[in-house]
């Protein structure tokens, strides 16, 4: 392989940030036909360096070579002309347009002066046809499924002549079906010569689809290797820099009175659509219900009508047996003994500009021994962070550091050790590890499981089907603002899940196969 | 102290210094350019601020309404509100209290001074709570509300002291009627006056010091107590104020009638202490002032109080730079105009001096978006 010259190649690459290096003396390169996964935690550089390979940034160092030429890029319209495409994570599509005018924006295609959306669909049919992509281009993208908006973001990179294909986390959106058909296509477009750069922080999928694998960490390449060689525990390892446990231990569940109960909960969504229609589960002491589901089908404003952050507009929510359907957050906290971690923790979590300290006591700040009548008492706060700091391990400079300066899995645990130092009941627990590093991963789901020991009930929300089958006492399955199943953890298997993700119910299921 | 804090207290003055040092100079190659001495208007500036104590008493007599105008806007920017309404506040101040120290001639002192300035304080506080109580029940953004309400403010002042008309228009109900044609109220009387710490001709009253002890208030309540926790929530991260159990809406009216308390007690502090009546061309600009004192003191009240001093100082000594070297006091004005630009807009001054932005947004001042509803 390594005669052959690489489609592209990156020699040297240091990128520098104010205080930061991001990459530091980066080399790689992507062979023709090639899948090669970029494996790394968040702030391990990934996406730093395909935006230097996509013309966003300039790297402060180093060099690019595409096809063995040296080539100098100063915006993305560079990379393009290159025939580098890019599928970001956040899709960058025009929902009220049609796929085939979201496909010409910026390469239109002019009959006469006027736009010639014909020929972009008939070009677009012939993509989609080769790569058994299966796009109507006259569809409005925001009526496709987020699967299908992926793949018109891929075709856009093949209109433009992509011949090197940078996806970036791109089965975080999709459910496992989904996932299963955009590793078709890569593979279909592997075979017809194109070359691609899989970003993704999930082993699993990993050793699954690429030819290579670099990982990549603290801004460093520490190490290549395939599919073949490799084992999950080793590519874990080699991200994080040490071992890591990847199973979580628990013992079974003891379940015991029911805490949390939800009664045909009915609530808007922020453009005041119906987001949830007739919402109804128990969660008891001592277990950990998983909400399960593709992102954007109610999970979201489920959590945030149970802590009060949303107005319910029809049925109850029960805590301890207590009526708290519309009660203000305060109430629902204090009175209702229970904790929430927040699916955006930037947005809900922590205030970036404050100290870590003030972050520990949002809220709790105006109670004792924090706060004698209105007057804050600084020693006590102060003093709490250092014991909260020291038990979970929230790795910070000092107490007064801003928060907002701690990588991503620190502001986590220090949201999370917020959350649980406090006596509850009830925890609600929203995408408690989105985007943090595998190590912190183990340490808040190690918690998770401690708390549901103490007997508190656990209400996990995740989008990371792992996540949910590795520590949920039961599944509950999210579809369009329904709960489409509860499904107790041994009788689920990730496909059961999977196709309850995109709907099909069980009953239903067996009428697919008798037919 | 801890070691960081001071580091990042002498960061957060390096900007309001440099724009003070960068207006200054602009202000030089103004006078230049149009044939005057800078360095002898300068000189006339230190000297009628400070080379006399008249230039003194004038200072410190014209400090406390720019600290307390100066305390308003920056407690609204801690709750990420920007009060363009100190003007209107001050106003209302000014009438409330005018209204209380014109009548009641029998009432002793220590209750006539107290009602007039608790007047004047509610006045400011209650024209202050609307834009709040707009913004929080139908979005209505506060600069927009403010800034009408200043209007409304100012012609409302007008019509209680207007003198009448010769077609046989109406005077209005707090005019002077001995002052003739002038539009003004009649002098506040003595039991509501403001006693002087220095007599005439300094005329150096003691609502100073009632200012001063607005700075210690408010930097006890914005830093040491669950309000000001509250405030600072709200105006960094309304959404995680609300997750904390805050209640927002609450809070940003709270942070309005505190701000407007400033203002018109600022208003009624100049009322009693200075002026001893009303008349239309007292409305404030004092309350626009105050938004540049906010953002010089970077919202931090010992800051407000410093950048209030360097302002007063600079209108004190005006008339004394004008008899010197001949330069327009109006050349106060620009220089004002100039700090506020560069204080507002800090990128200009990171760029001129090639300061590194800090790598977290850890400013004192919290951003003034705040989504409305």
């Amino acid at each position: 392989m390594t005669q052959r010259t690489p489609v592209l190649e990156v020699k040297h690459i240091t990128k520098r940030f104010p205080g930061v290096v991001a990459n530091d003396d980066v080399n790689l390169a992507l062979y023709e036909g090639e899948i090669l996964a970029l494996l790394g935690e968040n702030g391990a550089g990934k996406s730093t360096l395909m935006n230097i390979i996509y013309g966003l940034y300039k790297p402060t160092e180093g060099e690019i070579y595409v096809k063995g030429k040296k080539v100098e890029m100063h915006s993305p319209r560079d990379a393009i002309a290159l025939g580098i495409g890019m599928v970001h994570q956040h899709f960058q599509l025009v929902p009220v347009m049609t796929v085939a005018e979201n496909i010409m924006l910026g390469a239109e295609s002019v009959k006469r002066g006027l736009l010639d959306v014909k020929k972009v669909a008939r070009e677009i049919q012939e993509l989609s046809h080769r790569y058994h992509l299966d796009v109507d281009p006259y569809a409005m993208v925001e009526d496709l499924p987020v699967g299908v908006q992926q793949r018109v973001e891929i075709i856009k990179a093949l209109y433009r002549e992509a011949e090197i294909l940078i996806l970036d986390e791109p089965t975080a959106v999709l459910t496992p079906q989904e996932i299963e058909g955009l590793f078709a296509i890569m593979k279909r477009l592997q075979e017809q010569g194109k070359s691609i750069i899989f970003i993704s922080h999930k082993l699993k999928e990993v050793l699954y689809i690429s030819d290579r694998i670099v990982v990549l960490r603290d801004g460093r390449v520490v190490g290549e290797t395939t599919p073949a060689e490799a084992t999950q525990e080793r590519l874990a390892a080699m991200m994080v820099g040490r071992e890591v446990i990847l199973t979580v231990d628990k013992k079974p569940a003891r379940p015991g009175k029911v805490v949390l109960q939800v009664e045909h909960l009915k609530a808007h969504s922020d453009l005041g659509e119906p987001a949830l229609r007739g919402v109804s589960f128990q969660v008891r002491e001592g277990e950990i219900l998983g909400v399960a589901g593709v992102q954007g089908n109610g999970q979201t404003e489920l959590v945030e009508v149970i802590t009060g952050l949303r107005r319910a507009e029809g049925g109850k929510v029960f805590i301890n047996g207590e009526d708290m359907t519309n009660a203000r957050p305060r109430i629902i906290t204090q009175k209702g003994q229970s904790s929430h971690v927040p699916e955006d923790r930037h947005a809900y979590g922590m205030v970036a500009s404050y100290p870590v300290a003030d972050n520990l006591v949002l809220n709790t700040y105006n109670l004792p021994p924090f706060a004698k009548g209105i007057s804050i008492n600084r020693p006590a706060i102060l003093e709490h962070a250092e014991r909260l700091i020291d038990r979970f391990d929230v790795r910070t400079p000092s107490p007064l550091t801003p928060a907002g300066s701690l990588s991503g899995g620190n502001q986590q645990k220090m949201v999370v050790a917020r959350e649980f130092s406090r006596p509850i009941k009830l925890l609600i627990a929203a995408q408690p590890t989105r985007g943090i590093d595998v190590g912190s991963i183990e340490f808040i789901h190690k918690q998770i499981v401690a708390k549901r020991d103490e007997g508190v009930a656990v209400l996990l929300v995740s989008a990371e089907l792992d996540e949910i089958m590795a520590l949920s006492d039961r599944i509950a399955v999210m579809y369009k603002g329904e709960i489409l199943d509860i499904v107790p953890r041994e009788e689920a298997t990730r496909e059961s899940i999977g196709l309850l993700m995109m709907g099909v119910k069980r009953d239903e299921r067996v009428d697919e196969i008798a037919f | 102290m801890h070691p960081s804090s001071t580091r990042r207290l002498l960061r957060s003055l390096l900007i309001p210094i440099l724009a003070v040092f960068t207006a200054l100079v602009i202000g030089a190659i103004i006078m230049k350019l149009a044939g005057d001495d800078p360095i002898a208007a300068y000189k006339g500036l230190f000297q009628g601020a400070f080379g006399s104590k008249r230039g003194w008493a004038t200072t410190i007599r014209k400090w406390s309404p720019l600290l307390l105008t100066g305390l308003s806007v920056a407690v609204a920017f801690q709750a990420g509100l920007f009060n363009i309404g100190a003007s209107g506040q001050f106003i209302m101040g000014t009438i409330f209290s005018v209204w209380a120290g014109i009548n009641f001639p029998e009432m002793p002192i220590y209750i006539h001074l107290p009602l007039a300035l608790g007047l004047g304080i509610l006045g400011g506080m209650l024209w202050g709570a609307i834009p709040g109580i707009l913004k929080v029940t139908t979005g209505a953004h506060e600069v927009i509300t403010t800034i009408m309400l200043n209007y409304v403010a100012a012609l409302f002042a007008g019509w209680t002291v207007y003198a009448g008309g010769s077609q046989g228009q109406k005077p209005g109900p707090l005019w002077d009627p001995t002052a003739k044609a002038i539009s003004r109220t009649p002098p506040v009387v003595e039991s509501a006056r403001i006693p002087f710490i220095f007599g005439p001709p300094y005329r150096v009253h003691w609502g100073v010091v009632l200012a001063l002890l607005a700075i210690l208030l408010m930097a006890w309540l914005i830093n040491k107590t669950t309000i000001g926790f509250e405030l600072r929530t709200v105006g960094r991260n309304f959404k995680a104020a609300k997750y904390a159990g805050i209640r927002v809406g609450w809070t940003v009216i709270l942070a309005m009638m505190l701000a407007g308390a400033l203002a018109g007690m600022a208003g009624a502090i100049e009322t009693l202490g200075v002026n001893f009546k009303f008349a239309p061309e007292f409305s404030g600009s004092v309350g626009f002032e105050g938004i540049t004192v906010a953002l010089l003191g970077q919202t931090n009240p010992f800051g407000v109080g410093l950048a209030a001093f360097f302002l007063a100082s600079l209108a004190a000594g005006g008339a004394k730079m004008q008899f010197d070297s001949g330069v327009s006091t109006d050349i106060i004005q620009v220089i004002n105009a100039l700090m506020l630009a560069f204080v507002a807009a800090p990128a200009i001054v990171r760029w001129l001096y090639r300061i590194r932005k800090p790598a977290e947004e850890e400013e004192g001042v919290p951003k003034i978006s705040w989504g409305g509803g």
